[in-house]
């Protein structure tokens, strides 16, 4: 059995070595996005970046239209995917009968396996004539066509993550509310849906983190128009996201070049908002359940 | 269990051996192509980057015929692929405009004149639904829609409608040359921009679904990736009648937005280069530029 150990020692270094590769990887990839966006900072004036035009052939690199554009647009896709998301998981999780249930789940599972290219299509086709014309819009290509079709893409994450959190509450509480007279409508909304607000939470936030870096959709029918988005109205004008800039932009562009860097910079944006969401979500996660302890104890 | 443990790591070991070996398998294949093409013939293609795809459809299609003869392309510019020429790097330069003076002049301290071959045209058509009663626009009537001092169709003689623009995205080299010859007239110090409203469109594709479906719709695109079911707009110059793009008025030099695609040799070309310019004007290498998009040069 002794000799045993060696192999054990390996397979648990092995172990150890996969986990810990996440962080690595991470690291490495801030390295990298800092290290080609870093000179970007150096070589561009601030008031530059800070500036509304971005036209990077001729030495506009104002970051602000894309930033907006990226913000516009998930905003949109959040306020269409989360309400939709959240209150689907509930119908799939407490109210749907067993065999809705058992048909529901693996479609919603599936939508989430569109390529977001396909996607991108059906907003061609579809979205894009019926937004203008329903609407009375200039064009449909717009932020709004990008928010529903990244609503779309980010509705199984919410769907999916939530209705797990759902169901993971006790069935002692649904039944204590049951037994204290409560109806059906009144246990899900006051008693299930709080209990399980946590999960519900952070499934938003992963489908907010999937829409922020979706590209191949918004590059499709958003337009692509760099305007500096100004109040709730931009939502029906055609946007310009960082996603799309980078995948448009990076294929033809000379390696090293200043616009090269600043492409790279747009990536330092994009994980640095990535991350944000993330911690938003674990301090909201953390913060809940230090006061579930100290309601329980 | 002893020999199971060993066996468990020597397994590992060979894992790890076979993982070293194919790593040192792909190093091996690049080196290995690189000696084949030092066997046969190599050209050496450098220059616009408007030209690089058609220039990589003819090397691959010459390749499959005579495969002895290798034409390595590369993209980098028309200034790039010119300066290459001079400095005797590259065999072929690519240029999207006709070489400069100054070019000429470099080129003959290093003891040779640049021969000049029009390979192929590029005219650019303007596009607009076919539901759209606009007929007919001036380049400067182009220019002022494009870069937002026209905004509703009904100032160039259209319903009342906004204008939506739609461009190719800046990388491409359509939008540059409709940048430089029709917003800017090709005037050194104009400095007019696409409105930023412009919608910059990833593909062609994008600009033929748009237009086809909105009336609002303006856009250019090469004239090969025109299909029938979209309107093309006649464009005339100051003073000058109006003119459909077509394969005939991009040739005789009527039709205003269009330019030439070049490729300069270091003096007259010989042996395998000889042969393979005489085939880029042949009509299956003409036949590739209509393909791509381009106006084949007639004969």
């Amino acid at each position: 059995m002794r000799a045993s150990r060696p192999a054990e020692f390996v397979i648990v270094q092995l172990i150890r070595a996969a986990g810990f590769s996440a962080i690595v990887f991470v690291g490495l990839i801030l390295f990298f996005l800092a290290r080609e966006g870093g000179p970007a900072l150096l070589e561009v004036p601030l008031d530059t970046l800070l500036a509304g035009r971005w036209y990077p052939i001729e030495g506009y690199f104002g970051l602000l239209p894309l930033l907006g554009g990226t913000l516009v647009i998930t905003l949109g896709a959040t306020a269409i995917a989360a309400p939709l998301g959240v209150l689907t998981a509930v119908y799939v999780a407490e109210v749907a009968p067993r065999w809705a249930r058992e048909v529901l789940k693996p479609l919603i599972e599936l939508l989430a396996g569109i390529p977001s290219v396909a996607l991108g299509f059906i907003g061609i086709l579809v979205f894009v004539p019926v937004i203008r014309t329903t609407l009375g819009l200039p064009t449909g290509l717009s932020a709004l066509t990008g928010a529903i079709l990244l609503g779309l893409i980010a509705i199984p994450t919410i769907v999916s993550v939530a209705e797990d959190a759902i169901d993971a509450v006790p069935r002692t509480y649904r039944d204590a509310a049951l037994a204290l007279g409560a109806t059906d409508w009144q246990t899900i909304w006051r008693v299930t849906v709080p209990a399980a607000r946590t999960g519900i939470t952070t499934a938003i936030m992963l489908g907010v983190g999937r829409a922020i870096g979706e590209t191949m959709a918004v590059m499709m029918v958003t337009g692509n128009a760099p305007v500096l988005p100004s109040g709730l109205q931009a939502l029906f004008h055609p946007v310009r996201a960082m996603t799309a800039t980078i995948a448009a932009e990076m294929g033809e562009v000379a390696n090293g070049s200043t616009h090269y860097h600043v492409l790279f910079l747009i990536g330092v944006v994009l994980f640095v908002i990535t991350l944000a969401v993330n911690l938003v979500a674990a301090s909201i996660v953390f913060r809940q359940r230090k006061r579930a302890e100290r309601i329980l104890s | 269990m002893v020999t199971m443990s060993v066996s468990r790591c020597r397994s590992l070991t060979w894992a790890l051996l076979l993982a070293a070996s194919l790593l040192a398998g792909c190093q091996r294949t690049s080196g290995a192509g690189e000696e084949a093409n030092a066997a046969g013939t190599t050209i050496q293609d450098q220059g616009s980057d408007t030209l690089v795809n058609l220039a990589l459809a003819w090397a691959e299609a010459y390749h499959q015929e005579y495969p002895d003869v290798t034409v390595s392309v590369t993209g980098g510019g028309s200034g790039a692929g010119l300066a290459a020429l001079v400095n005797g790097t590259t065999d072929i330069a690519n240029a999207s405009r006709p070489i400069k003076p100054e070019e000429i002049e470099q080129a003959r301290a290093k003891g040779f004149t640049p021969q000049e071959l029009v390979v192929a045209r590029d005219a650019i058509a303007v596009l607009v639904n076919p539901g759209n009663p606009v007929d007919e626009l001036t380049l400067v009537q182009v220019a002022d829609i494009f870069s937002g001092r026209i905004s509703n169709w009904r100032e160039v003689g259209g319903e009342d409608r906004p204008i939506v623009r739609l461009s190719r995205e800046t990388n491409s080299g359509t939008h540059v040359y409709f940048l430089e010859h029709v917003l800017r007239r090709g005037e050194n110090g104009n400095e007019t921009l696409f409105s930023t409203d412009t919608l910059l469109l990833p593909s062609s594709e994008g600009i033929s679904a748009e237009i086809r479906q909105n009336p609002n719709a303006i856009g250019y695109d090469g004239l090969g990736y025109v299909t029938p079911d979209l309107k093309v707009v006649a464009v005339a110059e100051a003073g000058m009648p109006f003119i459909l793009p077509s394969i005939q008025t991009v040739n005789d030099g009527t039709y205003p937005i269009a330019r030439d695609l070049y490729m300069y040799t270091a003096g007259e070309p010989d042996g395998v280069l000889a042969d393979y310019l005489r085939w880029i004007l042949g009509p299956e290498a003409q036949a590739l530029v209509a393909s791509l998009g381009f106006v084949p040069v007639e004969p």
